[in-house]
């Protein structure tokens, strides 16, 4: 990855960077809601996403890309660890500081049934973040909101309607038109297809593309379906268990994975053809409750290749051929320390 | 094996009529395939294409508003849509069995998973309570649930989604049925757990000579699964056949461009190839070729005349004027 605090605004530089993020949910039991352990939702993850370029989030149900993307959002507080916007601490931006991230900073949700009121026509949906965020003259929101729908590919019109007039895909680019009205640096994108027809996901796909070459856009990309999120990512964050195990270029980690689990992951996503053939490694059992993860590596109960120390040290994410990985597999004649301490 | 298939559907339509009488929709129209023992046919299409009302016509499950209009389904040689409910029910979960989509809603959250897995057993061969019980330990041990002695006592509720998923997958296996059709079984899993679910599928076929249909949205699943392909667009096949030929040379533009608008794993940052505009609306649908409004090499024919089947090959067949004999 890149080093962080570039100038702003360039591609390449930081839009956010996160450092050692960790959230854990208390489990509360009993009369008095006394804690009985946590929800490691997230536990020690570092990533920076930069501007013009996306970062791919991939892992199972439970690893914990959901939480990491509601941290970004500031949707919840991080138990420790820090966000730092284009090289600034969050911590140390005042209430200013911290309005300037959440215009800065915007998301495309899963379901846009669920994502839109149905209650309000859509220039008053895509329009809501401006008003409430900047006092502008109405001919310059209006303005605004002939370029937005242009922008996302929706006929002039459409200001008019309600969200039950349009289809999924129709709702998705009014959900999108919605998350650039403050033109953001960032936007998270957490499965934005996955509610899609096949044959409209491509469009929708397309239309990001397109929008983050010419409008700078970072992306945080969170999907279950693999090739779309390597389709889409420049870089892949690969998490298990509220860890990040596997970090590189999209392209080196899609084509020749190195962590066990990214391999297991990458050889059950489904061929493009009957002809592309995978080998196949079934992991046995499912994935461990966070709120009880293995010791050591977290993935050794389920590992192929697990060795004695796997089950006692925690592997650090270290540079591997040409990408991060947190593997003993990869311990330079396994004379790295075990680091992380728990 | 006999030479015979073991289900032929012919020309099959189902139609969706208000309770005036007044609106038609042609949810499945005039669909035809065969389906040998111990094969795999994937039905692909996206949202109302038609390929659940197929699936619920199959089995006779259709809701109130939907009627079968004409066609035949035929299966091991008898005619399933002139039987009356009663042979229906005799048929259903023993010769020809289901899965669904979301195994929560599937199964009963009040009786254990032995009671539910052995429910068949009792119900079709009149099995006794402890023969359908040690039967039903038997099945979870086929559907790879570790400690089945303990699991058959517990509710669906204490298991996660993969491994009611395979509770519903021993249902369906009971009673031994020729026929298994699974409506998205995998679209609630996550990905290394489909795996999981996909190679059981498979080896329960191989095991017990089980014919396939699946019907999904994912064209992945049909790659990895399914021996022969009909793809549904607004309630017809618009093309079938085997399953490379389909994804290698699909003669009809519809696949064709759903083939290309799959991302492939290890490609970077590209255009996808995308179909503008999106699927009709089964209450007017467009003249002509349901497609054509879509279609980026729609002719002036394909506008007011609906295309037959043509046949590309043997066993190939597109509903596309391109497809017709002596078009280049």
């Amino acid at each position: 990855m890149t080093a962080p605090g570039r100038a702003n605004g360039q591609p390449g530089a930081a839009v956010v960077e996160a450092r050692h993020l960790v959230k854990h949910f208390p489990i509360r039991r009993g009369l008095f809601a006394r804690s009985a352990g946590a929800v490691r939702a997230v536990d020690d993850v570092s990533f920076v996403v930069e501007a013009g370029r996306t970062l791919g989030v991939v892992g199972e149900s439970g690893c914990g890309k959901t939480t990491t993307a509601k941290l970004v959002l500031r949707l919840e507080q991080p138990t420790a660890g820090e966000i730092l916007f284009e090289g600034r601490n969050l911590v140390d931006l005042g209430p200013e500081g911290h309005s300037h991230y959440r215009r800065s900073v915007q998301a495309v949700f899963q379901d846009p049934y669920a994502s839109l009121n149905p209650r309000m026509r859509v220039d008053a949906i895509v329009m809501e973040p401006l008003v409430t965020n900047e006092t502008l003259p109405a001919a310059e929101v209006a303005a605004r909101l002939r370029r937005l729908l242009d922008l996302v590919g929706l006929p002039r019109r459409a200001a008019e309607l309600f969200p039950h007039e349009f289809s999924g895909g129709q709702r998705q680019r009014i959900a999108i038109a919605r998350a650039l009205a403050l033109s953001p640096r960032l936007v998270v994108l957490d499965e934005p297809v996955s509610a899609l027809d096949v044959s409209i996901r491509a469009q929708i796909l397309n239309l990001l593309t397109d929008l983050q070459r010419e409008l700078g856009l970072a992306y945080l990309f969170i999907a279950h379906d693999l090739a779309a999120v390597a389709h889409m990512s420049h870089t892949i964050a690969v998490m298990y268990l509220g860890k990040i195990v596997e970090l590189g270029d999209a392209r080196t980690v899609a084509r020749d994975p190195k962590h066990p689990y990214t391999q297991a992951l990458f050889s059950a996503a489904l061929p493009s053809h009957p002809d592309e053939v995978r080998e196949e490694i079934l992991l046995p059992g499912e994935v461990p409750s966070p709120a009880n993860p293995p010791a050591g590596c977290r993935f050794h109960p389920r590992c192929p290749q697990a060795m004695d120390r796997c089950a006692r040290d925690v592997p650090a994410l270290a540079p591997a051929a040409g990408r991060d990985v947190s593997c003993w597999l990869y311990d330079p004649a396994g004379a790295r320390a075990p680091a992380g301490a728990r | 094996m006999a030479d015979r298939p073991l289900l032929e559907v012919d020309r099959l339509s189902t139609h969706y009529v208000s309770s005036r009488g007044t609106r038609v929709v042609r949810a499945v129209d005039e669909v035809s395939f065969t389906l040998r023992a111990g094969e795999t046919l994937g039905v692909v299409g996206e949202s109302g294409s038609g390929k659940t009302t197929l699936a619920l016509s199959l089995l006779r499950l259709l809701p109130p508003a939907a009627r079968i209009v004409g066609g035949a389904v035929r299966f091991e040689g008898e005619d399933l849509v002139t039987k009356s409910p009663g042979e229906m029910r005799r048929i259903r979960g023993r010769r020809i069995a289901m899965i669904l989509q979301d195994p929560m809603a599937s199964l009963n959250p009040l009786f254990t998973v032995g009671d539910q897995v052995s429910e068949p057993l009792r119900v079709h061969e009149g099995t006794r309570r402890g023969a359908a019980w040690e039967r039903a330990r038997a099945l979870l041990k086929a559907v790879r649930i570790p400690a089945p002695e303990q699991r058959v006592r517990e509710y669906p509720h204490q298991m996660s989604g993969g491994m009611r998923q395979r509770i519903v997958g021993a249902i369906a296996i009971s009673c031994e049925p020729r026929l298994l059709i699974a409506d998205e079984p995998t679209t609630s899993l996550d990905v290394t757990i489909q795996a999981q679910y996909l190679r059981l599928l498979r080896d329960l076929q191989r095991e017990h000579g089980l014919a396939l249909i699946f019907i999904t949205h994912n064209l992945g699943i049909v790659a990895r699964m399914c021996d022969t392909v009909a793809v549904m667009y607004a309630g017809r096949v618009v093309e079938g056949g085997p399953v490379r030929r389909i994804f290698s040379s699909p003669a009809h533009p519809y696949t064709q461009a759903l083939v290309d608008s799959i991302p492939r794993l290890g490609d970077g940052p590209a255009r996808l190839t995308a179909i503008d505009g999106q699927p009709p609306d089964l209450v007017s649908p467009p003249t002509g070729c349901a497609f054509h409004p879509r279609c980026p090499r729609a002719l002036d024919r394909c506008r007011q005349e609906e295309p037959p089947a043509f046949e590309v090959l043997a066993a190939h067949t597109a509903r596309c004027w391109l497809a017709a004999p002596g078009t280049p």
